[in-house]
C-alpha cells in the first residue's frame, strides 16, 4: 500500500502543479479587476470561453501556428473586454452606483453572453487540432507531463512576475495603486483613470483569454460555458488568496489543485470538488482577508 | 354559452371530425403514431418516422388482413408529454384507432402509456429505454432494449475476447444517466466473476481526470469500464493517453459512448474502446444490407438506431395485425405477445412483461481509427 502512494506520489504532485496552475492562471486577470478596479465583474468567465472559442477559429479555420493565435486571440478579448467596460461598468461609476449595480449588470450581460455564444456553436464540446501542438510525453523517471502542461506552468508563473513588476515599478502600476486606493484622489492628483481603467480591463480580459487557450490545449474541453464552471474555482481561489492579490491568487491556486489532486488520488474523488470549499470556509472562519490579504487597505 | 356560439362549436367540431375522417377508406386500416416531429428533439422523431414509413412501403406491396392498406396517423409531440397526451386523445377517441405506436422519449411514454392502458389500446415504444416504461401496464410494449440488457452483452464480449480479469471503474456522480449504467456495470461485473479494483467519480463538467487516471494507472487494470456522457468520456480517453495508461489497456463504454464525436473528439485515443449497441449500420446480414440501401435511396442520407427500431416495429405490428384477423386492440395485444420475428436488428420477442426478450442482435463495435467497427 505505501509503495503504491510512493510510486504515485510524484505524479500526483505533477497532476496538481498543473491542475493548480489552470487555477491561478485563471483567477489572475480576475482578481487584478476586482483589486484595481473595484468590481466583480462576471462577464470575466465569458472572455476565457472567448479565448478558447478565437483560438480554435484561428488553428482550425485560419490554420494560424498557436504562437500567433493565442496573443491574436488574448488581445481580441482585451479590446472586447474594454469595450464592455466603457459599455457597462463606465458609466455605473459616473453615477457612482453602488457595487451591487455592477455586480447585477456584469450578471445579466454574462447571461446573454453565454445565450449568444451557444445559439452561435451550440452546447458540443471541440477540440483544438491536435496537430497545433506536440503531445508526445516528456518522462522523467515516473513522471510523465507533456508540452502543453509546461506551458500552463511555465506562464502562470511568468505572467505572476510580469504583473507584479508592473505594479511595483512602473508609473501605470502607480498609477493602478493610486486608483485601487481612492479614484477620486487620483483622478484630482493628474491621474487619467479612464485610461487606467480601461489599460486594466484590457490585460484582464487579455489574461483571461490567454489561460481559456492554454487550458483548452491541455483539456481538450472548449465549450461556451467552460468559462462559467472556472468561475466557481475563481472565486474560491480568490477569496483564499486574498480579493485583489496577485501572489495571493498564484499560491491559492496551486495549493486548491495540488489539495484535490491528493483527495482524490489517496482519499476519494467523491471528495474531490469539496475540497476548494473545505478552504474557502476555513479562509472566512480564520483569515477572512485571505492568505495575503491586510484589511481594510485595498490593494492592487 | 349563448346559442349561436353553440351551434358553431358543433359544426367545427363536426368539419374537424370530418377532416379527421378523410385520409382513411373505409377498408384501410389505420394505426397511430405520436412521435416529436418539431422542435429541438424532431432529429430523433423525425428518424423513426422514416424507419415506420420505409416499412410501411414494404407492408403495402401486399397490405394487411387480405389486401387491405395500412395507414399511419402522425401526430406532433413536440418533446412535449401535453401534447403527446393530447395526440393520443385524438387518435384513440375520434381516430379509433388499434394501436398505438410511440411516443419518443421515455418522459412522454410515462404521461401517455397510462392514457392508453386505460383505454384498453396497445401501444408500442421503439426508443423509450428508461426502467418501468413496461410496468405502466398491460397495454404497453417496447421493442426497444434498455442499457441493463445492452451492457452485459459488452462485458461479456470483452472477458471472453480478451481475457479481461481484473477492471477500474469510473462514472459521473452527479448525472442520473451515468449513475444508472455504473449500476449496470456493477451487477454485472460482480456476476461475470470481474474484480473491480477501484471505483472513482468525477463531475459530468470536469475536464481534468488526471488524478484519478494516475490512481487506476498504477493498479494496472486490464481494462477500465466507463459510465459517463460523451463529453466527459472523450476527455478521460485524451486524459488517459496523456498519462501514459497502455493503449492495450481497453476502455469500455455504456451508451454514452455509442457516438461518432467520441473519435471526432479523442481521435486515435479512442482506439480500442469497446461499446454494445442494439444495431449497427455495417452489420452485414441480407436484411440490414437491405433496409440500409434502401433507406439510403429513399431518403439520401444514413439511418441511425432510432430509425432501425422503427422499421423493425412496424414490421412487427403488421405481422400481429395479420395475426390478429381483425383491427381490433385485444386480438392484436394477444398476437404481439406471440410475436417472434427476425429484423434488421436480429432476433426478436417479446418478454412477459412485453419486453425485447432477445439480445443476440446487440452487437459490440470497437473503434478504430476514429470510427466504430464491428468488433470481430
Amino acid at each position: 500500500m505505501l509503495a503504491q502512494i510512493l510510486q504515485q506520489l510524484p505524479q500526483q504532485l505533477l497532476n496538481g502543479l498543473v491542475l493548480g496552475s489552470t487555477y491561478a492562471l485563471f483567477a489572475l486577470g480576475f482578481t487584478l479587476m476586482f483589486g484595481v478596479l473595484g468590481v466583480i465583474n462576471l462577464t470575466y468567465g465569458f472572455y476565457f470561453s472567448t479565448g478558447a472559442f478565437l483560438a480554435l477559429y484561428a488553428t482550425k479555420g485560419l490554420g494560424l501556428p498557436i504562437g500567433l493565435a493565442l496573443p491574436g486571440a488574448a488581445v481580441l478579448t482585451g479590446l472586447i473586454a474594454v469595450l464592455f467596460d466603457a459599455a457597462l461598468l463606465t458609466p455605473l461609476r459616473r453615477k457612482k452606483a453602488p457595487e451591487l449595480a455592477s455586480l447585477m449588470v456584469t450578471l445579466g450581460a454574462t447571461l446573454l453572453l453565454y445565450t449568444l455564444m451557444t445559439a452561435l456553436f451550440g452546447t458540443e464540446i471541440r477540440r483544438l487540432p491536435p496537430a497545433v501542438i506536440s503531445h508526445a510525453a516528456i518522462t522523467l523517471g515516473d513522471v510523465r507531463m507533456n508540452m502543453s502542461q509546461i506551458l500552463i506552468m511555465v506562464t502562470t508563473v511568468l505572467i505572476v512576475l510580469a504583473l507584479l513588476s508592473l505594479i511595483r515599478f512602473t508609473r501605470l502600476g502607480l498609477a493602478m495603486r493610486a486608483l485601487a486606493e481612492n479614484g477620486e484622489a487620483a483622478q484630482l492628483m493628474g491621474v487619467n483613470t479612464d485610461a487606467v481603467v480601461w489599460l486594466v480591463s484590457f490585460i484582464s480580459g487579455a489574461l483571461g483569454s490567454a489561460a481559456g487557450v492554454l487550458i483548452g490545449l491541455n483539456f481538450n474541453a472548449i465549450q461556451p460555458y467552460m468559462g462559467e464552471t472556472m468561475m466557481l474555482k475563481g472565486f474560491a481561489v480568490i477569496i483564499i488568496g486574498g480579493l485583489g492579490d496577485i501572489r495571493g491568487a498564484l499560491v491559492a491556486g496551486i495549493l486548491i489543485g495540488v489539495l484535490e489532486v491528493l483527495t482524490a488520488g489517496f482519499i476519494s474523488s467523491n471528495l474531490k470538488d469539496a475540497v476548494g470549499f473545505v478552504l474557502l470556509v476555513a479562509t472566512l472562519w480564520f483569515r477572512p482577508v485571505g492568505l495575503f490579504g491586510r484589511a481594510p487597505v485595498k490593494r492592487a | 354559452m349563448n346559442k349561436p356560439t353553440l351551434a358553431v362549436s358543433v359544426l367545427a367540431l363536426a368539419a374537424a371530425a370530418a377532416i379527421w375522417a378523410v385520409p382513411a377508406k373505409a377498408d384501410d386500416v389505420t394505426i397511430g403514431a405520436i412521435e416529436i416531429l418539431t422542435g429541438p428533439n424532431a432529429r430523433y422523431g423525425v428518424a423513426i418516422k422514416n424507419g415506420f414509413d420505409l416499412a410501411l412501403g414494404e407492408v403495402n406491396k401486399a397490405g394487411v388482413l387480405g389486401g387491405k392498406k395500412l395507414v399511419i396517423q402522425y401526430e406532433d409531440s413536440a418533446g412535449n408529454k401535453d401534447q403527446a397526451v393530447n395526440g393520443a386523445r385524438k387518435l384513440i377517441g375520434l381516430a379509433k384507432v388499434p394501436l398505438l405506436l410511440g411516443p419518443t422519449i421515455s418522459n412522454e411514454m410515462f404521461a401517455v402509456g397510462p392514457v392508453a392502458n386505460q383505454q384498453k389500446v396497445p401501444i408500442v415504444g421503439t426508443s423509450t429505454t428508461a426502467a418501468g416504461i413496461t410496468a405502466i401496464g398491460s397495454y404497453v410494449f417496447r421493442t426497444s432494449l434498455p442499457e441493463s440488457d445492452v451492457i452485459p452483452v459488452t462485458l461479456k464480449a470483452a472477458q471472453a475476447k480478451f481475457g479481461i480479469k481484473k477492471v477500474a471503474v469510473m462514472y459521473a456522480n452527479d448525472d442520473a444517466f451515468s449513475k444508472s449504467g455504473y449500476d449496470v456495470f456493477k451487477a454485472t461485473l460482480d456476476k461475470l466473476g470481474i474484480q473491480i479494483l477501484t471505483t472513482e467519480t468525477f463531475g459530468s463538467k470536469d475536464s481534468d481526470f488526471s488524478a484519478q487516471l494516475t490512481k487506476i494507472k498504477s493498479l494496472n487494470p486490464d481494462a477500465i469500464v466507463v459510465s459517463a456522457l460523451v463529453e466527459p468520456a472523450s476527455g478521460i480517453l485524451l486524459g488517459a493517453r496523456a498519462i501514459g495508461i497502455d493503449p492495450k489497456v481497453r476502455f469500455i463504454g455504456g451508451n454514452g459512448f455509442n457516438s461518432p464525436k467520441l473519435g471526432d473528439i479523442a481521435g486515435e485515443a479512442a482506439d480500442g474502446t469497446l461499446v454494445g449497441s442494439p444495431w449497427f449500420i455495417a452489420k452485414d446480414d441480407a436484411a440490414n444490407t437491405k433496409f440500409v440501401t434502401d433507406y439510403r435511396a429513399k431518403y439520401k442520407e444514413d439511418p441511425d438506431q432510432f430509425a432501425a427500431q422503427a422499421y423493425d416495429t412496424l414490421h412487427i405490428v403488421a405481422d400481429a395485425i395479420n395475426k390478429a384477423g381483425a383491427a381490433d386492440s385485444e386480438k392484436i395485444k394477444t398476437a404481439l405477445q406471440a410475436t417472434k420475428s427476425t429484423g434488421v436488428m436480429g432476433p426478436f420477442s417479446f418478454t412477459a412483461d412485453r419486453d425485447p426478450a432477445d439480445t443476440s442482435g446487440v452487437v459490440v463495435i470497437e473503434m478504430k481509427g476514429g470510427k466504430f467497427q464491428i468488433l470481430k
